[in-house]
């Protein structure tokens, strides 16, 4: 029988099927973090079980670690009891940790596949509902629970019910600052976010094909905003070569072992979706999110929901409520939103790639005079030094943005980094929901060319127009 | 887990779609290291006109007197009713905790995001899809007062005073929250299985275990 790619990783790890539909899945790497752990831990001392695999568990502190100030540790007392529990878990434990002072810490979905130690074909899961990034590495990956964290702790595995296949397939090409943030924005205002739930998606096409595993990560996390917990791209080239002479990825002769392997890790030619839904892009530009929902997307050209539009009837209230609760009105254009901060960072938008167009757009133009504040977070202390390297911090610091050290920071304002009420952001994170990045705060998702172009003019712009 | 109780009590109803895991419990929250205790900011955002945290005494907060959980008529709910798409976003199973400790035991929509879904029933929280026509009984019959609903878990059935709604429910979630089963202990019979089949990786693809 011909195999979709997610068909061959789920068979792959398959090890029982009940009577009642449902199977047990292996898992192959556990990601850790301190928010969702704790309990977890404690679940498990309490029922005196011992942690079944310690090899496959990396633990980093990342949702709630300061992004400035670090010298003396954390000084949020109740940051810092969470972030304790997790070194002292891992101490306890012997397990694979990178603290707040090694270079490697950083957003546990940069983390992974920056430190090789996510491979395609690999199952991975995390109490974090983007995992689902790691599937731009052909890896089955997809958000826990607290009590499924402490599951595949003990067990080192899941009971799953087989999601449904489905492929999203993108017609046209990329065009000049579309991005893969533009590209997921547009797929969720098309399918809403939950139109993937349930399915396991696959994104295919040759636009998918010419996209940097970094771009495909951007993807891939957004997965989970369609409602999909899983979003999957196949192994090619690019996969094989971002992985080669990571740190914890296989060498030498093990390497080629594992490739050939890993190219076996694509859909079969003919194999079965249970929905397959075409995208084009040939025509599409910068996305931005004007509501509460990341489906309440349009284009940057774009202009608010009219309220009179058929399409719009069942939705009233919930536009009303969005409108609202964001201060902005019916058929206002986007481009004209005025903004108080900028947020350049996630585990959707903080690496290397992300930085350099940042850098690009803002290169000798400051800030402008109504911005409050614009901080740029990179994912990972090694994403950190390598924009270093390059030059990009003082690029960004001397536009008048703040440059920080990594972490999840204001994508969902655990720390100090968040937005006070009815403040306005343009952020390159992965949700608008009404007070993810602080109470009563106001988020427009974009990528991070429209957030930079925005920043330089104090309101959206056209990226392409600059 | 203890076992699920068939629930006779007042619905209350909240009409709203896409009510996602950070709404329910926001992330100030999730700082705390234990489950318990998430009850008093079930909501918060929406519950007071003031900011909290964690630790504060939440009585002495300013509240919303519009929160549909301060209708006297949802007094003592332990069911609640929601839109599409309840518990989209961040997999925080502190959302399922906060319902719990409010006092809730079923959700009623029309649909779950997956993560939420899921962990419901590792709690004994019961969630249940409908489609549109029975939500749209139960909603309609909702506003009316003194209105009491039971939920039963073994009959799949949600019944009230006039009428009464069968709901899908798969038979191993079913069980889970019947018995109380504790998932871990069931997979935990299955470690030779595991074992096995680990032992076959090491060969097959030793470049997993490379933590």
């Amino acid at each position: 029988m011909k195999k979709t790619l997610y068909d061959k990783l789920w068979d792959e790890h398959h090890i029982h099927s009940y009577d009642n539909g449902y199977s047990l899945i292996y898992i192959d790497k556990h990601l850790i973090h301190e928010v969702t752990s704790p309990q977890a831990f404690e679940g498990l001392r309490q029922a005196e079980r011992d942690i079944w695999s310690k090899k496959s568990i990396m633990a980093v502190p990342d949702h709630n670690v300061p992004t400035t100030l670090r010298e003396g540790g954390i000084k949020d007392p109740i940051s810092k009891i969470q972030v304790d529990a997790l070194n002292k878990n891992c101490k306890n434990n012997d397990l694979l940790k990178f603290d707040l002072e090694d270079i490697r810490q950083g957003i546990v979905h940069v983390v992974g596949p920056e430190q090789g130690i996510i491979l395609p074909g690999m199952t991975v899961v995390c109490g974090d509902s983007h995992t689902s990034t790691h599937g731009a590495l052909a890896a089955l990956a997809f958000g826990i629970g607290t009590s499924e964290v402490e599951h595949v702790l003990a067990t080192q595995c899941l009971l799953q019910k087989k999601s449904l296949n489905m492929n999203i397939n993108i017609i046209g090409e990329m065009s000049e600052h579309f991005y893969s943030k533009d590209l997921a924005l547009l797929i969720i205002s098309k399918i809403g976010t939950a139109g993937g739930t349930g399915c396991a998606i696959e994104y295919t096409g040759s636009a998918i094909r010419n996209l940097s595993m970094e771009a495909r990560m951007t993807l891939c996390n957004m997965t989970i905003e369609a409602g999909a917990t899983t979003g999957l791209v196949a192994v090619d080239e690019k996969t094989i070569s971002y992985v080669d002479k990571k740190p914890y990825s296989p060498k030498e002769e093990d390497f080629l072992e594992a490739k050939k392997y890993w190219k076996e890790l694509v859909s079969d030619e003919g194999a079965i979706y249970n929905k397959t839904i075409d995208v084009d892009i040939s025509k599409s530009g910068p996305m931005i999110t004007w509501g509460t929902s990341p489906e309440m997307a349009v284009n940057i050209d774009g202009k608010l929901p009219d309220l009179e539009d058929e399409m719009y009837v069942s939705k009233k209230q919930d536009l009303l409520n969005a409108f609202s609760y964001m201060g902005l009105k019916e058929k206002q254009n986007v481009n004209s939103i005025e903004l108080d901060k900028i947020f350049i960072g996630s585990c959707t938008n903080s690496r290397i790639e992300d930085l350099r167009v940042v850098a690009d757009i803002v290169k000798n133009k400051k800030i402008a005079n109504n911005i409050k504040s614009a901080i740029i977070v990179p994912g990972s202390g090694l994403v950190k030094e390598k924009a270093e390297k390059e030059g990009l911090d003082k690029v960004f610091l001397k536009s008048g943005f703040e440059w920080r050290s990594p972490g999840c920071s204001m994508c969902l304002g655990m720390n100090d980094d968040k937005l006070n009420e009815y403040e306005r952001c343009a952020s390159t994170s992965n949700r608008n929901f009404e007070g993810r990045q602080g109470r009563l705060g106001r988020t427009h998702l974009v990528s991070p060319a429209t957030a930079a172009a925005a920043a330089i003019h104090g309101h959206f712009v056209d990226v392409r127009d600059i | 887990m203890k076992k699920f109780e068939e629930i006779k009590s007042v619905a209350a109803y909240i009409d709203r779609k896409n009510i996602d895991t950070d709404a329910i419990i926001p992330k100030q929250y999730l700082k705390s290291v234990t489950r318990e205790g998430f009850g008093e900011t079930l909501f918060d955002d929406w519950r007071y006109l003031e900011p909290g945290n964690l630790g504060d005494n939440h009585s002495l907060r300013k509240k919303n007197p519009d929160f549909f959980l301060y209708n006297p008529k949802y007094s003592g709910a332990k069911i609640l009713i929601a839109g599409d798409n309840f518990g989209c976003g961040s997999s925080r199973e502190h959302a399922v905790w906060a319902l719990m400790d409010f006092g809730f035991n079923a959700v009623i929509s029309t649909s779950f995001a997956d993560i939420f879904y899921n962990n419901c029933f590792k709690n004994g929280l019961l969630p249940i899809v409908l489609n549109s026509e029975n939500f749209e009984k139960i909603t309609s019959s909702v506003s009316r007062e003194n209105n009491i609903f039971t939920v039963n878990l073994n009959d799949q059935l949600i019944s009230c005073v006039d009428f009464e709604v069968q709901f899908e429910i798969d038979k191993r979630r079913k069980e889970v929250l019947a018995e109380g089963i504790d998932d871990i202990s069931e997979t935990l019979k299955l470690s030779n299985k595991i074992k096995e089949y680990e032992n076959k990786k090491f060969v097959k693809t030793p470049w997993i275990f490379n933590g």
